[in-house]
């Protein structure tokens, strides 16, 4: 097979003008859709593509935790678990939990149980299912701003939704967003979850080395992006409430009498 | 009101600031730093000086009080455990029964999967939940049917003063019991069950639609005729 990973220099990430390979400036985000409530079985769920990302969430609970022994007598656990389609990726990806899906399970469940109000529920827990079906370069944070829509469908109580969104360096710039080409070719990666109402971080991982000032740009190009795709976020569940919200109010004088 | 009010059935999401307006903060919101946001996806509404969240969806979460439709799912030497459509299961001890129990003879009186109407009648903070079938009304079900909805929707089943429910149950010819849990027991012939069911079906599909009382009257009607007929 060829060495992908030897195999740089030759293609140029960025052009002269800041234009990347698929014509984004630096700052710009690939296209996000989200819808929510997209299954009928979970209690809450939610449907994303971020550019060539396709991602599922689903989430129930809080329900009885089990095994027993994991249930916490003074608050909810948040259990959460990432897992790839074998069709993915294009080299069938063997199914089954394997290192780093463990791994992003376990900083996913960290990020969510800093904004659930996880007293609420003592000796349960909440699940969260995230299913990746196509993966383009930030599977994790598209599942993490999936899961979110997923759990406030699912009522549960949070402090605010949750965005997570990647910013790394190609060619010797700092980008927002890298897709598959950049994250394969370019020289680091730094996904963030941000809860967008204080502008904590919740999840901070990076592969690649930043310098501080790019570290600081990279954080800022992210903490921006956040706040476009939490409106994203809003507008999912509000297009999936709205119009029944707006029937109930009409409804009212119909239904007392 | 003014008429800077805010719409009267506002949707928030968790983590959106609430217009509290001097109100204090209810259920379904928190406070940071003084001001009011929403915790759960929801309604905002106004009640009697709070600004609550109605919440959309969810799981019950039991409380005090509460009468709800159970099912017996494991039996001890003194006490059944109920499940009540919610994260925690419910014990209920023999002495919270009708019957005097001697020790080990449980299943005498209940049987795993038997359906009871019991009360909630204390949540620790652990939400440890205590359910109780002494007092009235409170028994073993048999026979008839249980239906299972969204708690939240349970006000819209009822109706307002209990209208819609007992309309059903007027054409229907039922007997039925809405538990705040969202399960609904109804007894009678096979055939008004069915119809009850249905109708019932109706209200949580369209628990928002216009005219919701007149159009399952209407529907109730086209299979019983007008009422007392």
């Amino acid at each position: 097979m060829e060495d992908i990973e030897h195999f740089e220099k030759e293609i140029q990430l960025v052009d002269g003008t800041g234009r990347r390979l698929d014509g984004r400036a630096l700052d710009e985000l690939r296209p996000i859709k989200i819808e929510a409530g997209v299954l009928k079985r979970a209690d809450g769920s939610a449907y994303l593509e971020w550019g060539d990302n396709r991602v599922l969430a689903a989430v129930y609970g809080p329900r009885e935790a089990h095994p027993r022994h994991l249930q916490n007598p003074s608050r909810a656990l948040v259990q959460c678990r990432y897992n790839m389609a074998p069709f993915s990726v294009s080299d069938r990806k063997r199914p089954g939990p394997d290192r780093r899906s463990v791994e992003i399970s376990k900083v996913t469940s960290e990020a969510f149980s800093a904004v659930v109000f996880t007293e609420q529920f003592p000796r349960t827990s909440v699940d969260i299912f995230i299913e990746v079906l196509q993966a383009d370069a930030g599977t994790r944070c598209a599942g993490i701003t999936a899961a979110s829509v997923a759990l406030a469908d699912a009522g549960i109580p949070m402090r605010d939704l949750v965005v997570a969104c990647a910013s790394g360096k190609i060619a010797g710039q700092v980008a927002l967003d890298l897709d598959k080409e950049e994250d394969n070719f370019g020289d680091a990666d730094c996904p963030m979850a941000i809860v967008p109402r204080t502008g904590e971080i919740v999840l901070l991982q990076m592969d690649g080395h930043l310098t501080e000032d790019e570290f600081d740009r990279a954080t800022k190009y992210s903490m921006d992006a956040a706040m476009r795709i939490y409106e994203l976020q809003k507008d999912a569940l509000r297009r999936r409430y709205a119009v029944r919200a707006l029937e109930e109010e009409r409804a009212e004088p119909g239904v007392i009498q | 009101m003014d008429s800077s009010a805010p719409p009267k059935r506002q949707l928030v999401i968790p983590g959106e600031p609430i217009d509290a307006r001097g109100l204090k903060p209810g259920e379904g919101t928190f406070v940071e730093d003084g001001k009011v946001f929403a915790s759960q996806l929801g309604i905002r509404a106004e009640h009697q000086g709070y600004v609550d969240v109605i919440p959309i969806g969810g799981r019950y979460i039991p409380r005090t009080d509460d009468e709800v439709v159970g099912q017996v799912v494991d039996i001890g030497p003194s006490h059944w455990l109920i499940d009540i459509a919610s994260p925690y299961p419910a014990p209920l001890h023999a002495t919270e029964s009708p019957w005097r129990v001697e020790f080990g003879e449980t299943s005498r009186f209940l049987e795993v999967g038997d359906a009871v109407l019991v009360k909630v009648f204390n949540v620790d903070e652990t939400k440890r939940v205590q359910v109780t079938m002494r007092d009235r009304g409170l028994r073993r079900l048999t026979g008839g049917q249980i239906v299972e909805i969204s708690h939240s929707k349970v006000p819209r089943i009822i109706g307002k003063g209990g209208s819609m429910i007992s309309m059903v149950k007027q054409y229907t010819k039922t007997q039925a019991f809405v538990g705040q849990n969202g399960r609904i027991w109804i007894d009678g012939e096979v055939g008004d069950i069915v119809n009850a069911v249905r109708a019932i079906h109706m209200i949580d599909e369209h628990a928002q639609a216009l005219g919701l009382t007149e159009a399952v009257e209407a529907f109730l009607e086209g299979i019983y005729g007008k009422r007392g007929a």
